[in-house]
């Protein structure tokens, strides 16, 4: 009896440490590539939000983690994405979670110039209904693109909200949830940007930023 | 391919096919299955690891005693799975985003772990392959043809997204109209396009049955006659 355990736990012991190494092995090989596929997919997203502005450098390398809780939307981290010229800072992206989608957190997102307007919106993650909420994405619908251009003032911050809401913004035919929670998600960043400029462009001494 | 091998290989694709017959891996199948390319992806991850597991399982049975076979299954598959998350993620990453959690939970279909005990574990290597490679292109082909019945419905469109899986420029494939009949595509035509499907392949094999009796006693004539 004993004897049939103890072989029993040796064979289990030695399946599972070629799996490990099969699987360590799988991941040291894919690895680097995985890395720089993230990073690709990260700049292929940043670059469209910043319509045309130019920087000099890597975008990601001006990342700044804002841990939750903050003042941005969202419960899980922010991140910020500086983009300088020259040293003089002209635009930041964010990347924000609006908490409240139909089918869960949507992650946002959003590009900012120094000046408080709108330079893009891309939605990153989402579980929208295909065919009604999902048509925030770019490759859906242009609803992202009413926002290039906006700012806080242009329309009115009253008038941040969906048309069903009393604002001046589209929302979507057969979904309002979403859009809902997207555009909460671009005002209470806007409105953060406002109160908060100094801090998100000022250089932090122990980053390793620009 | 040697008979005992094509014999081991052929079910899988009509008369034990793991989707339609033994409504197996239900989960992936329902959920992936809104586009061609998705079906496609999952249907390769699939067969990936539903072959691989087979030889595993069968390489290693003679030292695998009884009572521990099924967390060595476990170990194994889970392995095999993780590995196959990590190679999407690095060769296509755009099928990985889009197939999403749906990669992972291969680990759940328990068409693997169905094959592993019923065949991988009493059969040589060869076979086992065979057997593995058969019921996962079984589950593939069903995949496939759901997918692409959902987009054609629910979207109007067919074969979009392919650069997910080959490469190249987002391309947004076949459109045939602008729209389509959203119920396809959620949650709901997963139900119904399984459901037909089937009940299509019921009625195909009632018509070969009868097709099969009404010729045999012909046969049998002939067969007394000489």
């Amino acid at each position: 009896m004993s004897d049939s355990v103890v072989k029993n736990g040796v064979t289990l012991a030695a399946i599972a440490a070629i799996c490990t190494a099969l699987v360590a092995t799988t991941y040291h090989l894919t690895k680097d590539r995985i890395a720089a596929n993230e990073q690709a997919f990260l700049e292929q997203k940043l670059a469209p939000v910043l319509s045309g502005i130019t920087f000099e450098g890597s975008i990601s390398e001006s990342k700044r983690v804002i841990e939750a809780p903050h003042d941005l939307p969202g419960r899980e981290d922010a991140l910020i994405y500086r983009v300088y010229s020259d040293s003089e800072p002209v635009a930041a992206l964010f990347a924000v979670t609006a908490p409240d989608g139909y089918a869960g957190p949507v992650r946002i997102l959003l590009g900012i110039d120094v000046n408080g307007t709108v330079t893009g919106l891309r939605i990153l993650e989402h579980r929208e209904t295909p065919g009604l909420g999902d048509k925030i994405e770019e490759s859906k619908s242009d609803w992202v693109y009413q926002f290039n251009g906006k700012s806080l003032g242009n329309p009115d911050v009253d008038e941040w909200y969906i048309r069903r809401d009393g604002g001046e913004f589209d929302q979507l035919s057969g979904a309002s949830v979403t859009p809902r929670a997207v555009i909460n998600a671009v005002r209470e960043t806007l409105l953060y940007f406002e109160t908060h400029r100094e801090q998100v462009f000022a250089i932090d001494e122990n980053d390793d930023t620009p | 391919m040697p008979t005992d091998l094509r014999s081991n290989f052929r079910p899988g694709l009509w008369d034990d096919n793991p989707g339609l017959v033994q409504l197996l891996g239900l989960c992936p199948l329902l959920a992936v299955t809104t586009t061609f390319v998705n079906g496609l992806g999952l249907g390769i991850a699939t067969i990936g690891v539903l072959a691989c597991s087979n030889v595993l399982v069968s390489a290693t049975r003679r030292w695998i005693r009884d009572e521990i076979r099924i967390p060595i299954y476990v170990l194994i598959i889970a392995s095999l799975v993780t590995c196959t998350e990590l190679l999407f993620k690095a060769w296509f990453p755009g099928l990985d985003r889009s197939l999403g959690i749906f990669i992972p939970l291969i680990v759940t279909n328990c068409a693997i772990v169905a094959r592993a005990e019923v065949f991988a574990s009493r059969n040589p290597v060869l076979s086992s392959l065979a057997d593995g490679v058969g019921m996962g292109t079984g589950f593939m082909l069903l995949l496939v043809a759901i997918g692409m019945f959902r987009e054609l419905v629910g979207q109007a469109s067919l074969f979009s997204r392919l650069d997910m899986l080959f490469g190249g420029e987002p391309m947004q494939g076949l459109v045939l109209v602008d729209g389509g009949w959203l119920l396809a595509v959620l949650p709901p035509g997963a139900f119904f396009s399984l459901a037909l499907a089937v009940a299509l392949k019921s009625a195909i094999d009632r018509k070969r049955a009868i097709a099969r009796r009404d010729a045999m006693p012909s046969r049998l004539r002939a067969g007394v006659r000489d």
